[in-house]
């Protein structure tokens, strides 16, 4: 199996490769490109996402042809495909950071700020916090509700169709931190920084 | 609900741990990478390096310890230690950095943090602040403590939010190395004044001040390093003993 973790200088994915090495070991082929005749080979496909949602959305455009292999690879051939953070943030159709952006629009919805509330949260939401699960999804299989994740982020994806919700975290309101609709998933929380239990998530994505 | 934060912090000099947690199962006991798995093992929310290694020649040494220590701990990691600017900041991130702090050349020129916040966003930037307290106000601190710039740091804590930092490290000069405490009143003013999340450190000597720091300092994570050393405190009685006075943590 080959997984290809697209690396589009959005920022720095050390951390994600490296999980990913340790979950695989040298059972499954992982690369890290943006070359796309690769992608559109791989099994599997991983989109992180660091810093704003336009400057990733920026990224991905700069890079020609890559959003259309992206739109092929989730959309036509719906082939598994895992976004964390902003990676999961670029499924919906517009997102509101520094100036209002077109999304990848794969899941109907928006990225907006999380409400502070006056002062009362501190943004960015950084640390653990525990996720509630509230549908079944497959890359939480064997996951405890109420299990610690590790969150650093000021927006929050808020899809139209609540069904694609598959946990959700407390922080000012109940946070979109995981989705699933068909063969595309995505985690607001960093997997890849999640200790053990984020291993998991990361080993259920492999194991789909 | 979002849990505090306990931060072992281990000081990195040419690429060997100062003051190391000596554990008779420790095959080396300088090693940062051994030293930090035992640290993330023990349920350490993210562990800290701060590199103190003063000739320019061996500043590499760091890079080399980083990238080590991200293949084997799976939480998040912050370097800092003369990061002077963009590049040096996207060379530790590179190497498996999550987050880097800045601390002389925030003050030196703001421009590195809007920069840097930019390029790679604020979640990965930490300004880490020594202040140190004259009269009725705090004054910032740089090169490890050696200069004083007379800088007001609750005004210059705003500005470093301003310029795009994700999260603040506070060290008060006076409590450092003391083992009497955080400075709680300059934590505490300091976590008022801006929105950001506030990291502690400085003074800790026993799991009190731990519980001090974020019941009464207003910190979200709590930051210490000699209480850990020689095994006088693990992790796992720090974060047990923190939840048993109430204070949310990963368990």
């Amino acid at each position: 199996m080959n997984v290809t973790i697209v690396d589009y200088n959005s920022g720095n994915i050390s951390s994600v490769i490296n999980s990913f090495k340790e979950v695989v070991k040298d059972k499954v082929n992982i690369e890290v490109t943006s070359d796309l005749s690769k992608i559109k080979s791989s099994d599997k496909i991983v989109l992180p996402g660091q810093g704003s949602f336009k400057s990733c959305v920026d990224a991905l455009n700069k890079i020609n042809g890559l959003v259309d292999t992206l739109n092929e690879f989730a959309i036509t051939n719906r082939k598994p495909l895992l976004g964390i953070c902003v990676g999961l943030q670029m499924f919906a159709d517009i997102g509101y950071e520094e100036i209002e952006t077109k999304g990848l629009g794969w899941i109907s919805g928006k990225v907006s700020k999380i409400d502070n509330q006056n002062g009362k949260y501190k943004l960015p939401h950084i640390g653990w916090n525990q996720i509630n699960i509230v549908k079944e999804s497959k890359i939480l299989e064997n996951i405890e509700n109420n299990s610690h994740m590790y969150f650093v982020h000021s927006y929050e994806f808020i899809p139209n169709d609540k069904n694609v919700i598959s946990a959700t975290t407390d922080y000012s309101s109940n946070i979109v931190c995981s989705v699933e609709k068909e063969n595309i998933f995505g985690t607001q929380f960093h997997p890849e920084k999640s200790d053990k239990i984020g291993l998991k998530v990361i080993n259920n994505f492999i194991n789909l | 609900m979002l849990k505090n934060r306990l931060i072992p912090c281990l000081d990195v000099k040419n690429g060997r741990v100062v003051k190391g947690i000596n554990f008779v199962d420790l095959k080396d006991a300088g090693d940062p990478v051994e030293q930090a798995k035992i640290y993330s093992d023990g349920g350490a929310d993210e562990i800290c390096f701060l590199d103190i290694t003063a000739s320019n020649e061996n500043r590499d040494t760091i890079y080399d310890v980083v990238e080590k220590t991200s293949k084997k701990c799976f939480v998040p990691l912050t370097v800092g230690g003369g990061v002077r600017s963009v590049d040096d900041i996207n060379k530790l991130l590179n190497c498996g950095a999550d987050k880097v702090s800045i601390n002389t050349a925030a003050v030196q020129n703001h421009k590195v943090v809007e920069n840097s916040s930019k390029k790679f966003g604020s979640q990965c930037i930490v300004v880490a602040i020594d202040a140190k307290k004259n009269e009725d106000r705090w004054e910032i601190f740089t090169h490890g403590g050696r200069n004083n710039t007379g800088i007001n740091a609750l005004e210059f804590a705003k500005k470093m939010e301003d310029s795009g930092a994700g999260e603040l490290l506070i060290t008060s000069m006076d409590r450092d190395g003391t083992q009497v405490g955080y400075d709680i009143d300059l934590m505490s003013k300091i976590s008022s004044k801006v929105n950001i999340p506030i990291i502690a450190s400085g003074g800790v000597g026993n799991l009190d001040h731990l519980v001090d720091g974020i019941k009464f300092g207003n910190a979200s994570a709590v930051l210490a390093a000699s209480i850990f050393h020689y095994g006088k405190y693990s992790v796992k009685e720090a974060k047990e003993y923190l939840n048993s006075k109430g204070i949310p943590v990963r368990i």
